[in-house]
């Protein structure tokens, strides 16, 4: 197959075009430049989009020896990922933009040009597996798992990716740049926002959205406990950088529960209050074929998160899902992943939705739909 | 492997390498004054001469830079420096300059506060000599330098350098002419073009990449921008690169000696790409001037298709050419040359620029023909995202 590798300058998607090329694939290496101005993104070796990202993802291909170009994806980027992580924020919700970038540019934009020249697939360092079945598995190493960050694919897109070290841990990945002579194989992880230079959110979206002050305001009283500059610095279950003067009655840390942008407000109160069963999210994406009816399943709330039992149901074109444990700090603007749970292949991605809202249902949890059957 | 990219590097001619490589086997600094530092100068002396005689020049009028950007930064920042007083801190340039004169300008406007004048061109890629002449007569008194480039090195052009300089030495105001593309290609003549400086460059007609010179009228004055052991007139600092000039001065000689001829071989070669491109690809777009262009010169658009795209798949195809877009962290900016022209960013960005060199033939140009119907194709399915 003909091949595109997206390489980012890291030595994940290094390793994985290298191993693209041993299987027997003719790869051609794709570093994407995401900002016009590659200075304002991220200084340092960390992040995606950097000059010397760029050069390092070309040394790769060198060492490789694969073709390699750089395609300006700044613009889609701006629009669909940087404008989008705004417009989320100023609306009280808390995106993640690597999710969006897969959605939009990675396998959307970079993808379709990229079958449009001729490839058969976009290849990526991601770490998640596709089973012999076409379904969206977890990695290998559940550290490094991102199959929650690519559930925003469709069918369609999946099919034409491939991600060569879902079947391999991390530190053997390295080990294998290593052995391979590739320089980037001690390049630190990157963690952040790639668009956000020095990792300063707050000061991202102040920069952008502008400061007003508001109230910071205790759910159950109303009491006016502090100020804040802009709500739009506040994400659900945050519990830092509140900035409140007095403790809280009983002494506990006080969480943020919701974010009101209409009338810049914070309101918190204890953890307890952060609890929820029942979340709802927009339409869905099905990476498996379509369920109708209630089906029980694991989900995952953010990147890394925990995996809750619960009982996914279809309702008014989203999803809604009734966990069977508990959740805390679940914010809207992330993704609520389905998966299949499965030891032996690795979990499947069943389908993906846009987290809207979150609410405690029962007083209890809810209840597995084979313990409601018996 | 079809290479169609000599503007950007030609291969350095056998003879030149020969002597390069000769020359380099010998020991000596020519500023030493023992027997080999003698030998030394006195092979780059005889490369001044060589370089002065093909280009009509005088010995003393060659400055050797350590390339053509070197050379055109000590022209433009050198003479403004040199000439600038109070009330005289102009620099007229042209939209269309190459980075090497157009940066260094921007730096002079940024850092040193002098004021800009941008001669605008026209569609084909020409500036107007009426402009300059009613420029002169408003401002010469506040001009420092005028820069205008020989021949375009994107789509080829060739500027009225002569006549520009002869109005400008009727107002007593040095021209610096950047004739990179034009060493060799087309004839120059220093002396007759009425230009005060004149900068070369050595890969780009067959010498070594890392050589370039300076052509300065004695009477002109330039600030330097190295110091040090003061070779060079003072004016350029830094040990002779012998071998390098040897090479230089052998290239700048045969491509002179042969640059009639060759340059009709060039011109039937281009003639017949673009006639047979164009066949190819009907609504494909000749830019620049189509007569006074430099001969191994072809600057096509391809509407829809992005020019990164089209450059990649003739890559892959064995097809080398150049987007003739500048290039910052790897990412394309529509070309300054296209936009100062009158053309659209999607249009500025939908061009490719092919240029031939002396080792360039027929099956070159097939090679081309045969691999952009399916590029263009391509191209325009993946559209101008």
């Amino acid at each position: 197959m003909r091949v595109l590798a997206a390489m980012s300058g890291g030595v994940d998607s290094a390793v994985a075009a290298a191993r693209a090329v041993e299987a027997g694939h003719d790869v051609t290496g794709v570093h994407l430049a995401l900002s016009k101005n590659p200075q304002t993104y991220r200084t340092g070796a960390r992040g995606c989009c950097t000059i010397e990202d760029s050069r390092d993802a070309r040394r790769a291909a060198d060492v490789i020896g694969i073709p390699f170009y750089v395609w300006d994806m700044a613009e889609r980027f701006h629009e669909d990922v940087v404008e989008n992580f705004y417009d989320e924020y100023a609306n009280g919700r808390t995106p993640n933009p690597c999710l969006r970038c897969n959605e939009k540019i990675k396998f959307a934009a970079v993808l379709d040009r990229a079958m449009a020249l001729g490839f058969d697939a976009v290849a990526t360092g991601h770490y998640a597996r596709k089973g012999e079945d076409g379904l969206l598995r977890r990695a290998v190493d559940p550290g490094k798992d991102q199959s929650y960050v690519l559930a925003v694919l469709t069918p369609a897109q999946l099919a034409h990716s491939m991600f060569p070290l879902g079947d391999t841990p991390k530190d053997q990945v390295r080990i294998e740049a290593e052995e391979r002579g590739l320089a980037v194989a001690r390049k630190p992880d990157s963690h952040d926002i790639c668009f956000i230079a020095d990792g300063d959110t707050a000061g991202f979206l102040k920069n952008r959205l502008g400061s007003a002050t508001g109230d910071i305001v205790d759910s159950a009283t109303g009491e006016v406990l502090g100020s804040h500059d802009g709500s739009h610095q506040f994400t659900v279950g945050q519990r830092h950088g509140l900035g409140l003067k007095r403790p809280a009655a009983d002494g506990r840390p006080r969480y943020v529960l919701s974010i009101t942008p209409v009338d810049n407000r914070v309101e918190v109160g204890p953890r307890e209050a952060l609890r929820v069963d029942r979340i709802r999210t927009g339409a869905p994406v099905w990476l498996a074929p379509e369920r109708t009816g209630a089906f029980d399943a694991e989900i995952q709330l953010r990147a890394h998160g925990e995996v809750y039992p619960a009982t996914v149901a279809v309702e008014d074109g989203g999803l809604t899902a009734r966990l069977h444990k508990p959740a805390y700090g679940v914010a809207a603007g992330q993704a609520l992943v389905v998966y299949d749970p499965d030891a032996g292949q690795g979990d499947a991605v069943l389908a993906s939705g846009t987290i809207d809202t979150a609410d405690r249902a029962t007083d209890g949890a809810a209840e597995p739909l084979a313990a409601a059957r018996a | 492997m079809a290479y169609l990219d000599h503007a950007a590097t030609t291969p350095m001619l056998p003879q030149a390498l020969d002597v390069y490589v000769r020359t380099a086997r010998s020991l000596g600094n020519a500023s030493s004054l023992h027997g080999s530092g003698r030998t030394a100068r006195r092979t780059v002396e005889e490369a001044r001469e060589r370089v002065a005689e093909a280009l009509g020049a005088k010995p003393g009028e060659v400055i050797f830079t350590g390339s053509g950007t070197e050379a055109d930064n000590l022209a433009v920042k050198g003479v403004h420096w040199a000439r600038r007083t109070e009330g005289r801190n102009r620099v007229v340039t042209t939209a269309i300059e190459h980075h090497a004169v157009a940066d260094a300008v921007a730096w002079l406007g940024d850092h040193e506060k002098a004021d800009v004048t941008e001669l605008r061109v026209d569609k084909i890629g020409r500036v107007d000599t009426a402009e300059v002449a009613a420029l002169l007569d408003e401002r010469a008194a506040e001009i420092t330098v005028i820069t205008c480039m020989w021949a375009n090195n994107e789509v080829g052009t060739l500027q009225p350098v002569a006549e520009i300089a002869a109005l400008a030495e009727s107002h007593g105001v040095p021209v610096h002419t950047d004739a990179v593309q034009a060493v060799g290609h087309v004839p120059v003549d220093f002396a007759a073009s009425g230009a005060a400086a004149l900068t070369l460059s050595g890969h780009k007609l067959g010498g070594p990449t890392g050589t370039g010179a300076l052509l300065l009228r004695r009477d002109v004055t330039a600030v330097p921008l190295l110091h040090g052991g003061g070779q060079e007139r003072e004016i350029r600092s830094g040990t002779l690169d012998v071998p390098g000039i040897a090479a230089l001065a052998e290239a700048v000689a045969h491509a002179v000696r042969t640059q009639e001829t060759e340059s009709k071989r060039l011109a039937a070669l281009r003639d017949d790409l673009v006639a047979r491109v164009r066949r190819a690809v009907p609504d494909a777009v000749y830019n620049g001037d189509p007569e006074h262009r430099l001969p191994g010169n072809a600057h096509l658009s391809f509407p829809g298709c992005e020019g990164d795209a089209l450059l990649m798949l003739l890559d892959a195809a064995g097809v080398e050419c150049a987007t003739g877009s500048a290039c910052s962290a790897g990412i394309a900016q529509p070309s300054h040359v296209l936009l100062a022209m009158g053309a659209d960013p999607d249009d500025a960005r939908s061009s490719l620029r092919f240029t031939l060199g002396w080792p360039t033939t027929k099956a070159d140009v097939d090679a081309l023909v045969a691999a952009i119907p399916e590029a263009v194709r391509r191209a325009k399915t993946a559209g101008l995202t």
